[in-house]
Protein backbone atom coordinates (compact mmCIF):
# COMPACT_ATOMS: atom_id res chain seq x y z
CA UNK A 1 0.00 0.00 0.00
CA UNK A 2 2.60 2.51 1.06
CA UNK A 3 5.00 1.54 -1.70
CA UNK A 4 2.90 3.10 -4.41
CA UNK A 5 2.99 6.75 -3.23
CA UNK A 6 6.72 6.53 -2.62
CA UNK A 7 7.21 5.06 -6.06
CA UNK A 8 5.06 7.80 -7.52
CA UNK A 9 7.18 10.48 -5.87
CA UNK A 10 10.39 8.93 -7.09
CA UNK A 11 9.00 8.73 -10.62
CA UNK A 12 7.87 12.39 -10.45
CA UNK A 13 11.26 13.42 -9.09
CA UNK A 14 13.35 11.63 -11.66
CA UNK A 15 11.21 11.27 -14.76
CA UNK A 16 11.90 14.62 -16.40
CA UNK A 17 15.61 14.87 -15.56
CA UNK A 18 16.16 11.34 -16.87
CA UNK A 19 14.17 12.13 -20.00
CA UNK A 20 16.18 15.32 -20.58
CA UNK A 21 19.51 13.57 -20.20
CA UNK A 22 18.30 10.77 -22.44
CA UNK A 23 17.18 13.31 -25.02
CA UNK A 24 20.58 15.02 -24.88
CA UNK A 25 22.28 11.65 -25.20
CA UNK A 26 20.12 10.61 -28.15
CA UNK A 27 20.27 13.97 -29.92
CA UNK A 28 24.07 14.08 -29.85
CA UNK A 29 24.75 10.35 -30.09
CA UNK A 30 26.04 10.46 -33.65
CA UNK A 31 26.78 14.15 -33.63
CA UNK A 32 29.72 15.25 -35.69
CA UNK A 33 29.06 18.89 -34.86
CA UNK A 34 32.23 20.28 -33.38
CA UNK A 35 30.46 22.30 -30.70
CA UNK A 36 28.00 19.63 -29.60
CA UNK A 37 30.03 16.47 -29.05
CA UNK A 38 28.18 13.29 -28.06
CA UNK A 39 27.27 13.23 -24.38
CA UNK A 40 29.01 9.89 -24.05
CA UNK A 41 32.29 11.53 -25.13
CA UNK A 42 31.82 14.33 -22.61
CA UNK A 43 31.18 11.95 -19.75
CA UNK A 44 34.05 9.78 -20.95
CA UNK A 45 36.51 12.65 -20.65
CA UNK A 46 35.10 13.83 -17.31
CA UNK A 47 37.20 11.50 -15.20
CA UNK A 48 40.41 12.16 -17.13
CA UNK A 49 39.88 15.88 -17.10
CA UNK A 50 39.12 16.50 -13.46
CA UNK A 51 39.98 13.59 -11.22
CA UNK A 52 43.69 13.35 -11.98
CA UNK A 53 45.14 16.31 -10.16
CA UNK A 54 42.82 19.11 -11.17
CA UNK A 55 40.61 18.64 -8.11
CA UNK A 56 43.42 19.74 -5.80
CA UNK A 57 45.12 22.16 -8.17
CA UNK A 58 42.05 24.00 -9.54
CA UNK A 59 38.74 23.12 -7.93
CA UNK A 60 39.76 23.29 -4.28
CA UNK A 61 41.62 26.62 -4.58
CA UNK A 62 38.56 28.11 -6.27
CA UNK A 63 36.25 26.85 -3.56
CA UNK A 64 38.63 28.01 -0.82
CA UNK A 65 38.64 31.54 -2.25
CA UNK A 66 34.87 31.47 -2.51
CA UNK A 67 34.54 30.32 1.09
CA UNK A 68 36.98 32.95 2.36
CA UNK A 69 35.33 35.77 0.44
CA UNK A 70 31.82 34.68 1.29
CA UNK A 71 32.43 34.35 5.03
CA UNK A 72 34.23 37.69 5.14
CA UNK A 73 31.33 39.30 3.31
CA UNK A 74 28.84 37.75 5.74
CA UNK A 75 30.76 39.02 8.76
CA UNK A 76 31.21 42.46 7.30
CA UNK A 77 27.66 42.73 6.02
CA UNK A 78 26.00 41.63 9.24
CA UNK A 79 28.32 43.73 11.40
CA UNK A 80 27.95 46.94 9.43
CA UNK A 81 24.30 46.20 8.73
CA UNK A 82 23.33 46.00 12.39
CA UNK A 83 25.23 49.20 13.12
CA UNK A 84 23.64 51.09 10.24
CA UNK A 85 20.19 49.61 10.82
CA UNK A 86 20.16 50.64 14.47
CA UNK A 87 21.15 54.27 14.01
CA UNK A 88 18.70 56.44 12.11
CA UNK A 89 21.14 59.22 11.30
CA UNK A 90 23.80 56.82 10.07
CA UNK A 91 21.25 55.07 7.92
CA UNK A 92 19.98 58.25 6.30
CA UNK A 93 23.55 59.41 5.77
CA UNK A 94 24.74 56.24 4.07
CA UNK A 95 21.68 54.86 2.30
CA UNK A 96 22.08 56.63 -1.10
CA UNK A 97 25.78 55.81 -1.22
CA UNK A 98 25.09 52.17 -0.41
CA UNK A 99 22.40 52.01 -3.07
CA UNK A 100 24.94 53.29 -5.56
CA UNK A 101 27.53 50.68 -4.62
CA UNK A 102 24.98 47.95 -4.76
CA UNK A 103 23.86 49.06 -8.20
CA UNK A 104 27.36 48.66 -9.66
CA UNK A 105 27.47 45.22 -11.28
CA UNK A 106 30.24 43.62 -9.25
CA UNK A 107 32.22 42.13 -12.17
CA UNK A 108 33.23 45.65 -13.27
CA UNK A 109 35.07 45.95 -9.97
CA UNK A 110 37.49 43.26 -11.12
CA UNK A 111 39.62 45.65 -13.22
CA UNK A 112 39.64 48.20 -10.39
CA UNK A 113 40.57 45.73 -7.71
CA UNK A 114 43.30 44.35 -9.96
CA UNK A 115 44.97 47.76 -9.70
CA UNK A 116 45.05 47.58 -5.93
CA UNK A 117 45.61 43.94 -5.22
CA UNK A 118 47.36 42.62 -8.31
CA UNK A 119 46.20 39.29 -9.65
CA UNK A 120 46.83 37.03 -6.69
CA UNK A 121 44.51 35.25 -4.31
CA UNK A 122 43.92 38.50 -2.44
CA UNK A 123 42.34 40.12 -5.48
CA UNK A 124 39.97 37.23 -6.03
CA UNK A 125 38.87 37.10 -2.42
CA UNK A 126 38.44 40.87 -2.45
CA UNK A 127 36.30 40.70 -5.60
CA UNK A 128 34.06 38.08 -3.99
CA UNK A 129 33.76 40.16 -0.82
CA UNK A 130 32.99 43.33 -2.77
CA UNK A 131 30.16 41.63 -4.61
CA UNK A 132 28.68 39.53 -1.81
CA UNK A 133 28.66 42.17 0.90
CA UNK A 134 25.87 44.37 -0.54
CA UNK A 135 22.90 42.02 -0.49
CA UNK A 136 23.86 40.89 3.03
CA UNK A 137 24.40 44.45 4.23
CA UNK A 138 21.22 45.93 2.81
CA UNK A 139 19.06 43.02 3.93
CA UNK A 140 20.52 43.21 7.42
CA UNK A 141 19.74 46.92 7.56
CA UNK A 142 16.15 46.22 6.53
CA UNK A 143 15.84 43.33 8.96
CA UNK A 144 17.16 45.31 11.91
CA UNK A 145 14.96 48.26 11.03
CA UNK A 146 11.83 46.12 10.82
CA UNK A 147 12.32 44.55 14.27
CA UNK A 148 9.11 44.17 16.20
CA UNK A 149 8.56 47.27 18.36
CA UNK A 150 6.90 45.22 21.08
CA UNK A 151 9.82 42.84 21.29
CA UNK A 152 12.20 45.76 21.42
CA UNK A 153 10.26 47.41 24.23
CA UNK A 154 9.99 44.09 26.06
CA UNK A 155 13.72 43.60 25.89
CA UNK A 156 14.17 47.10 27.28
CA UNK A 157 11.68 46.50 30.11
CA UNK A 158 13.50 43.37 31.15
CA UNK A 159 16.73 45.32 31.03
CA UNK A 160 18.46 42.80 28.84
CA UNK A 161 22.15 43.46 28.63
CA UNK A 162 23.43 44.92 25.36
CA UNK A 163 25.22 41.69 24.53
CA UNK A 164 22.25 39.39 25.01
CA UNK A 165 19.94 41.90 23.39
CA UNK A 166 22.22 41.91 20.35
CA UNK A 167 22.30 38.12 20.13
CA UNK A 168 18.72 37.28 21.07
CA UNK A 169 16.78 40.26 19.78
CA UNK A 170 18.63 41.98 16.95
CA UNK A 171 20.40 39.07 15.28
CA UNK A 172 17.55 36.65 15.84
CA UNK A 173 14.91 39.05 14.64
CA UNK A 174 16.81 40.02 11.54
CA UNK A 175 17.95 36.50 10.68
CA UNK A 176 15.21 35.69 8.12
CA UNK A 177 16.17 38.81 6.17
CA UNK A 178 19.87 38.10 6.62
CA UNK A 179 19.33 34.61 5.25
CA UNK A 180 17.57 36.05 2.19
CA UNK A 181 20.57 38.32 1.61
CA UNK A 182 23.02 35.49 2.18
CA UNK A 183 21.25 33.38 -0.41
CA UNK A 184 21.53 36.12 -3.03
CA UNK A 185 25.14 36.66 -2.05
CA UNK A 186 25.97 32.99 -2.57
CA UNK A 187 24.95 32.96 -6.22
CA UNK A 188 26.78 36.27 -6.79
CA UNK A 189 29.81 34.75 -5.07
CA UNK A 190 29.91 31.78 -7.44
CA UNK A 191 29.66 34.11 -10.44
CA UNK A 192 32.50 36.26 -9.13
CA UNK A 193 34.65 33.26 -8.30
CA UNK A 194 34.50 32.25 -11.95
CA UNK A 195 34.77 35.77 -13.40
CA UNK A 196 37.80 36.76 -11.33
CA UNK A 197 39.61 33.66 -12.56
CA UNK A 198 38.65 34.27 -16.16
CA UNK A 199 40.39 37.63 -16.00
CA UNK A 200 43.73 36.72 -14.65
CA UNK A 201 44.78 33.57 -12.91
CA UNK A 202 47.11 30.65 -13.11
CA UNK A 203 44.71 28.15 -11.61
CA UNK A 204 41.06 27.73 -10.72
CA UNK A 205 37.87 26.55 -12.33
CA UNK A 206 37.19 29.67 -14.39
CA UNK A 207 40.76 29.75 -15.63
CA UNK A 208 40.72 26.09 -16.65
CA UNK A 209 37.39 26.33 -18.46
CA UNK A 210 38.54 29.37 -20.43
CA UNK A 211 41.75 27.56 -21.31
CA UNK A 212 39.75 24.65 -22.69
CA UNK A 213 37.61 27.03 -24.71
CA UNK A 214 40.64 28.89 -26.11
CA UNK A 215 42.31 25.64 -27.13
CA UNK A 216 39.04 24.38 -28.60
CA UNK A 217 38.99 21.32 -26.34
CA UNK A 218 35.24 21.20 -26.62
CA UNK A 219 34.41 18.00 -24.69
CA UNK A 220 36.66 19.14 -21.84
CA UNK A 221 34.97 22.53 -21.86
CA UNK A 222 31.61 20.81 -21.57
CA UNK A 223 32.83 18.83 -18.57
CA UNK A 224 33.82 22.14 -17.00
CA UNK A 225 30.36 23.57 -17.57
CA UNK A 226 28.78 20.47 -16.06
CA UNK A 227 31.14 20.56 -13.09
CA UNK A 228 30.33 24.22 -12.43
CA UNK A 229 26.65 23.40 -12.59
CA UNK A 230 27.08 20.54 -10.12
CA UNK A 231 29.02 22.81 -7.75
CA UNK A 232 26.26 25.42 -7.97
CA UNK A 233 23.64 22.80 -7.15
CA UNK A 234 25.68 21.31 -4.30
CA UNK A 235 26.28 24.71 -2.70
CA UNK A 236 22.62 25.62 -2.91
CA UNK A 237 21.66 22.30 -1.27
CA UNK A 238 24.16 22.96 1.54
CA UNK A 239 22.78 26.48 1.97
CA UNK A 240 19.19 25.27 2.11
CA UNK A 241 20.07 22.64 4.70
CA UNK A 242 21.81 25.17 6.92
CA UNK A 243 19.03 27.71 6.44
CA UNK A 244 16.31 25.17 7.26
CA UNK A 245 18.10 24.31 10.49
CA UNK A 246 18.92 27.86 11.58
CA UNK A 247 15.52 29.27 10.67
CA UNK A 248 13.40 26.30 11.76
CA UNK A 249 11.78 28.48 14.45
CA UNK A 250 10.81 31.01 11.82
CA UNK A 251 9.37 28.63 9.22
CA UNK A 252 7.41 26.92 11.98
CA UNK A 253 6.06 30.26 13.14
CA UNK A 254 5.05 31.24 9.62
CA UNK A 255 3.32 27.94 9.04
CA UNK A 256 1.30 28.19 12.24
CA UNK A 257 0.35 31.79 11.41
CA UNK A 258 -0.81 30.74 7.98
CA UNK A 259 -2.91 27.90 9.27
CA UNK A 260 -4.23 29.74 12.32
CA UNK B 1 28.32 46.28 20.64
CA UNK B 2 27.84 49.79 19.35
CA UNK B 3 24.83 48.54 17.45
CA UNK B 4 23.07 47.46 20.61
CA UNK B 5 23.90 50.72 22.37
CA UNK B 6 22.54 52.92 19.62
CA UNK B 7 19.46 50.73 19.41
CA UNK B 8 18.61 51.93 22.90
CA UNK B 9 17.49 55.49 22.38
CA UNK B 10 14.84 55.49 25.14
CA UNK B 11 12.20 56.95 22.85
CA UNK B 12 14.60 59.22 21.09
CA UNK B 13 14.15 57.28 17.89
CA UNK B 14 10.42 57.82 17.89
CA UNK B 15 10.89 61.42 18.86
CA UNK B 16 13.47 61.92 16.19
CA UNK B 17 11.15 60.56 13.60
CA UNK B 18 8.38 62.97 14.49
CA UNK B 19 10.45 66.13 14.16
CA UNK B 20 13.78 65.18 12.65
CA UNK B 21 16.44 67.81 13.08
CA UNK B 22 17.70 67.19 9.54
CA UNK B 23 15.47 65.53 6.92
CA UNK B 24 16.82 62.20 5.75
CA UNK B 25 17.18 63.21 2.10
CA UNK B 26 19.52 66.02 3.17
CA UNK B 27 21.56 63.55 5.19
CA UNK B 28 21.68 61.26 2.16
CA UNK B 29 22.99 64.04 -0.03
CA UNK B 30 25.50 64.90 2.67
CA UNK B 31 26.60 61.27 2.66
CA UNK B 32 27.09 61.29 -1.11
CA UNK B 33 28.96 64.58 -0.94
CA UNK B 34 31.16 63.14 1.79
CA UNK B 35 31.91 60.13 -0.39
CA UNK B 36 32.91 62.39 -3.30
CA UNK B 37 35.07 64.53 -1.04
CA UNK B 38 36.73 61.40 0.30
CA UNK B 39 37.40 60.17 -3.24
CA UNK B 40 38.94 63.57 -3.98
CA UNK B 41 41.02 63.99 -0.85
CA UNK B 42 42.40 60.51 -0.27
CA UNK B 43 44.44 60.38 -3.50
CA UNK B 44 45.37 64.08 -3.26
CA UNK B 45 46.71 63.53 0.23
CA UNK B 46 48.78 60.66 -1.10
CA UNK B 47 47.12 57.98 1.01
CA UNK B 48 46.53 55.93 -2.14
CA UNK B 49 48.60 56.13 -5.27
CA UNK B 50 46.91 58.24 -7.92
CA UNK B 51 47.61 55.46 -10.39
CA UNK B 52 45.18 53.31 -8.44
CA UNK B 53 42.55 55.80 -7.36
CA UNK B 54 42.56 59.08 -9.27
CA UNK B 55 40.97 62.09 -7.54
CA UNK B 56 37.24 62.40 -8.07
CA UNK B 57 37.63 65.54 -10.20
CA UNK B 58 39.80 63.57 -12.64
CA UNK B 59 37.07 60.97 -12.93
CA UNK B 60 34.51 63.69 -13.65
CA UNK B 61 36.63 65.28 -16.35
CA UNK B 62 37.29 61.86 -17.86
CA UNK B 63 33.56 61.32 -17.86
CA UNK B 64 33.04 64.66 -19.59
CA UNK B 65 35.62 63.63 -22.22
CA UNK B 66 33.82 60.34 -22.68
CA UNK B 67 30.45 62.02 -23.03
CA UNK B 68 31.85 64.00 -25.96
CA UNK B 69 32.66 60.88 -27.95
CA UNK B 70 30.38 58.94 -30.22
CA UNK B 71 31.76 55.62 -29.04
CA UNK B 72 30.53 56.20 -25.51
CA UNK B 73 26.96 56.89 -26.54
CA UNK B 74 26.93 53.99 -28.95
CA UNK B 75 28.21 51.68 -26.21
CA UNK B 76 25.60 53.00 -23.80
CA UNK B 77 22.89 52.32 -26.34
CA UNK B 78 24.20 48.83 -27.07
CA UNK B 79 24.20 48.01 -23.37
CA UNK B 80 20.67 49.28 -22.84
CA UNK B 81 19.43 47.52 -25.95
CA UNK B 82 20.94 44.17 -24.97
CA UNK B 83 19.54 44.55 -21.48
CA UNK B 84 16.04 45.41 -22.68
CA UNK B 85 15.85 42.62 -25.27
CA UNK B 86 17.19 40.04 -22.85
CA UNK B 87 14.84 41.11 -20.10
CA UNK B 88 11.85 41.14 -22.47
CA UNK B 89 12.55 37.60 -23.68
CA UNK B 90 13.09 36.36 -20.12
CA UNK B 91 9.89 38.06 -18.92
CA UNK B 92 7.76 36.64 -21.73
CA UNK B 93 9.15 33.12 -21.39
CA UNK B 94 9.09 33.22 -17.59
CA UNK B 95 5.51 34.46 -17.30
CA UNK B 96 4.05 32.11 -19.91
CA UNK B 97 5.91 29.03 -18.71
CA UNK B 98 5.31 29.94 -15.08
CA UNK B 99 1.56 30.19 -15.54
CA UNK B 100 1.39 27.00 -17.58
CA UNK B 101 3.58 24.99 -15.21
CA UNK B 102 2.04 26.47 -12.08
CA UNK B 103 -1.51 26.11 -13.35
CA UNK B 104 -1.25 22.42 -14.23
CA UNK B 105 -0.46 20.54 -10.98
CA UNK B 106 0.83 17.29 -12.56
CA UNK B 107 3.19 19.28 -14.77
CA UNK B 108 4.38 21.22 -11.77
CA UNK B 109 5.00 18.07 -9.75
CA UNK B 110 6.94 16.53 -12.61
CA UNK B 111 9.06 19.60 -13.31
CA UNK B 112 9.87 20.80 -9.78
CA UNK B 113 12.99 18.67 -9.44
CA UNK B 114 14.25 19.73 -12.87
CA UNK B 115 13.75 23.41 -12.07
CA UNK B 116 15.43 23.08 -8.69
CA UNK B 117 18.27 21.35 -10.48
CA UNK B 118 18.77 23.81 -13.33
CA UNK B 119 18.24 27.04 -11.39
CA UNK B 120 21.43 27.11 -9.30
CA UNK B 121 23.66 26.47 -12.32
CA UNK B 122 25.67 29.67 -12.45
CA UNK B 123 25.04 31.60 -15.65
CA UNK B 124 28.74 32.32 -16.13
CA UNK B 125 29.24 28.60 -16.72
CA UNK B 126 27.70 29.28 -20.12
CA UNK B 127 30.28 31.91 -21.09
CA UNK B 128 32.67 29.54 -22.91
CA UNK B 129 29.80 27.91 -24.75
CA UNK B 130 28.38 31.28 -25.76
CA UNK B 131 31.78 32.39 -27.04
CA UNK B 132 32.23 29.26 -29.11
CA UNK B 133 28.74 29.46 -30.55
CA UNK B 134 28.41 33.17 -31.27
CA UNK B 135 31.88 34.65 -30.88
CA UNK B 136 31.85 38.23 -29.64
CA UNK B 137 28.49 39.10 -31.13
CA UNK B 138 25.75 40.61 -29.05
CA UNK B 139 23.93 37.27 -29.14
CA UNK B 140 26.46 35.54 -26.89
CA UNK B 141 25.82 38.08 -24.14
CA UNK B 142 22.10 37.88 -24.79
CA UNK B 143 22.21 34.16 -24.07
CA UNK B 144 23.66 34.84 -20.61
CA UNK B 145 21.21 37.65 -19.89
CA UNK B 146 18.17 35.61 -20.84
CA UNK B 147 19.34 32.52 -18.97
CA UNK B 148 20.06 34.41 -15.75
CA UNK B 149 16.96 36.58 -15.59
CA UNK B 150 14.61 33.85 -16.81
CA UNK B 151 14.98 31.89 -13.57
CA UNK B 152 14.29 34.95 -11.44
CA UNK B 153 11.04 35.60 -13.28
CA UNK B 154 9.97 31.95 -13.48
CA UNK B 155 10.46 31.30 -9.77
CA UNK B 156 8.42 34.34 -8.78
CA UNK B 157 5.60 33.48 -11.18
CA UNK B 158 5.51 29.94 -9.79
CA UNK B 159 5.24 31.30 -6.23
CA UNK B 160 2.52 33.68 -7.40
CA UNK B 161 0.42 30.99 -9.08
CA UNK B 162 0.76 28.84 -5.98
CA UNK B 163 -0.57 31.69 -3.86
CA UNK B 164 -3.98 31.76 -5.60
CA UNK B 165 -6.85 31.56 -3.11
CA UNK B 166 -8.26 28.00 -3.33
CA UNK B 167 -11.82 29.30 -2.86
CA UNK B 168 -11.46 31.66 -5.81
CA UNK B 169 -10.00 28.86 -7.89
CA UNK B 170 -12.82 26.48 -6.97
CA UNK B 171 -15.40 29.17 -7.63
CA UNK B 172 -14.02 29.80 -11.08
CA UNK B 173 -14.06 26.11 -11.74
CA UNK B 174 -17.66 25.75 -10.53
CA UNK B 175 -18.75 28.50 -12.87
CA UNK B 176 -16.90 26.69 -15.64
CA UNK B 177 -14.66 29.58 -16.53
CA UNK B 178 -12.62 28.75 -19.57
CA UNK B 179 -8.90 28.21 -18.91
CA UNK B 180 -7.96 31.57 -20.43
CA UNK B 181 -10.65 33.40 -18.47
CA UNK B 182 -9.41 31.68 -15.33
CA UNK B 183 -5.91 32.86 -16.03
CA UNK B 184 -7.10 36.40 -16.68
CA UNK B 185 -9.49 36.81 -13.75
CA UNK B 186 -8.12 34.54 -11.03
CA UNK B 187 -4.50 33.64 -11.55
CA UNK B 188 -3.15 36.84 -13.09
CA UNK B 189 -4.30 39.31 -10.41
CA UNK B 190 -2.89 37.09 -7.66
CA UNK B 191 0.34 36.49 -9.46
CA UNK B 192 0.90 40.08 -10.56
CA UNK B 193 2.72 41.26 -7.42
CA UNK B 194 5.03 38.27 -7.75
CA UNK B 195 5.50 38.93 -11.46
CA UNK B 196 6.52 42.47 -10.57
CA UNK B 197 9.01 41.24 -7.98
CA UNK B 198 10.38 38.91 -10.64
CA UNK B 199 10.61 41.85 -13.02
CA UNK B 200 12.56 43.90 -10.50
CA UNK B 201 14.97 41.08 -9.64
CA UNK B 202 15.29 40.09 -13.29
CA UNK B 203 16.03 43.66 -14.36
CA UNK B 204 18.93 43.92 -11.91
CA UNK B 205 20.33 40.50 -12.79
CA UNK B 206 19.99 41.18 -16.52
CA UNK B 207 22.08 44.34 -16.19
CA UNK B 208 24.77 42.51 -14.22
CA UNK B 209 25.03 39.77 -16.83
CA UNK B 210 24.89 42.24 -19.73
CA UNK B 211 27.87 44.16 -18.37
CA UNK B 212 29.68 40.96 -17.39
CA UNK B 213 29.22 39.51 -20.83
CA UNK B 214 30.54 42.66 -22.47
CA UNK B 215 33.48 42.76 -20.09
CA UNK B 216 34.50 39.11 -20.38
CA UNK B 217 33.33 38.14 -23.84
CA UNK B 218 33.92 41.49 -25.49
CA UNK B 219 30.54 42.03 -27.10
CA UNK B 220 29.87 45.71 -27.80
CA UNK B 221 28.75 47.89 -24.90
CA UNK B 222 29.92 49.75 -21.81
CA UNK B 223 31.52 46.63 -20.36
CA UNK B 224 33.84 46.38 -23.33
CA UNK B 225 34.67 50.07 -22.99
CA UNK B 226 35.74 49.36 -19.42
CA UNK B 227 37.94 46.50 -20.60
CA UNK B 228 39.45 48.76 -23.27
CA UNK B 229 40.13 51.50 -20.71
CA UNK B 230 41.75 48.96 -18.44
CA UNK B 231 44.00 47.59 -21.16
CA UNK B 232 45.11 51.06 -22.22
CA UNK B 233 45.75 52.07 -18.60
CA UNK B 234 43.21 54.90 -18.77
CA UNK B 235 42.41 54.63 -15.08
CA UNK B 236 40.23 57.77 -14.72
CA UNK B 237 38.12 56.72 -17.74
CA UNK B 238 37.73 53.28 -16.24
CA UNK B 239 36.44 54.77 -12.99
CA UNK B 240 34.19 57.14 -14.93
CA UNK B 241 32.64 54.23 -16.84
CA UNK B 242 32.16 52.23 -13.65
CA UNK B 243 30.34 55.22 -12.16
CA UNK B 244 28.13 55.42 -15.26
CA UNK B 245 27.32 51.72 -14.95
CA UNK B 246 26.45 52.23 -11.28
CA UNK B 247 24.16 55.12 -12.17
CA UNK B 248 22.43 52.98 -14.80
CA UNK B 249 21.99 50.31 -12.17
CA UNK B 250 20.37 52.81 -9.81
CA UNK B 251 18.10 54.08 -12.58
CA UNK B 252 17.09 50.53 -13.48
CA UNK B 253 16.23 49.81 -9.84
CA UNK B 254 14.25 53.03 -9.50
CA UNK B 255 12.42 52.48 -12.80
CA UNK B 256 11.54 48.90 -11.88
CA UNK B 257 10.16 50.10 -8.56
CA UNK B 258 8.10 52.78 -10.31
CA UNK B 259 6.68 50.25 -12.78
CA UNK B 260 5.87 47.96 -9.88
CA UNK B 261 3.99 50.66 -7.97
CA UNK B 262 2.15 51.75 -11.06
CA UNK B 263 1.05 48.23 -12.03
CA UNK B 264 0.02 47.44 -8.47
CA UNK B 265 -1.79 50.68 -7.63
CA UNK B 266 -4.86 48.66 -6.72
CA UNK B 267 -2.98 46.17 -4.57
CA UNK B 268 -3.33 46.44 -0.77
CA UNK B 269 0.43 46.39 -0.17
CA UNK B 270 0.92 49.55 -2.23
CA UNK B 271 -2.24 51.26 -1.02
CA UNK B 272 -1.30 50.75 2.60
CA UNK B 273 2.08 52.34 2.00
CA UNK B 274 0.44 55.43 0.55
CA UNK B 275 -2.00 55.77 3.44
CA UNK B 276 0.52 55.42 6.23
Amino acid sequence: MSVLPVLRRIVLLLAVPVLLVAAWWAATANSTDFFWPPLSDILGTFDDTWFHGRITSDVLPSLARLLAGYSLALLLGVGLGTAIGSARVLRALLEPSLEFFRAIPSPVLVPILMLFAGIGNGMKVLVIVSGCVWPVLLNTVEGVRALDEVLRDTARCYRMRPHSRFVHLVLRGASPQIAAGARQALSIGIILMVISEMFAASNGLGFTIIQFQRSFSVPQMWTGIILLGLIGIALSVVFQTVEARVLSWYTGLRRSQREG
Amino acid sequence: MTAAVTADPAGRDRDGRRRPAVPSWALGIAGLAGLMALAELVPRAGLVRERYLPPFSDMVSALADQAGTDAFWRALLETLRGWAIGLAIAMAAGVVLGIVIGGVPPLRAALTSTIEFLRPIPSVALIPLAVLLYGTQMRSTLLLVVYASFWQVLMQVLYGVQDVDPVARETARSYRFRPLTQVRTVIWPTALPYVMTGFRLGAAVALILEITGELVIGSPGLGRQIAVAQNSNAVPSMYALVIVVGLIGMLVNAAARAVERRALRWHPSVRREVVS
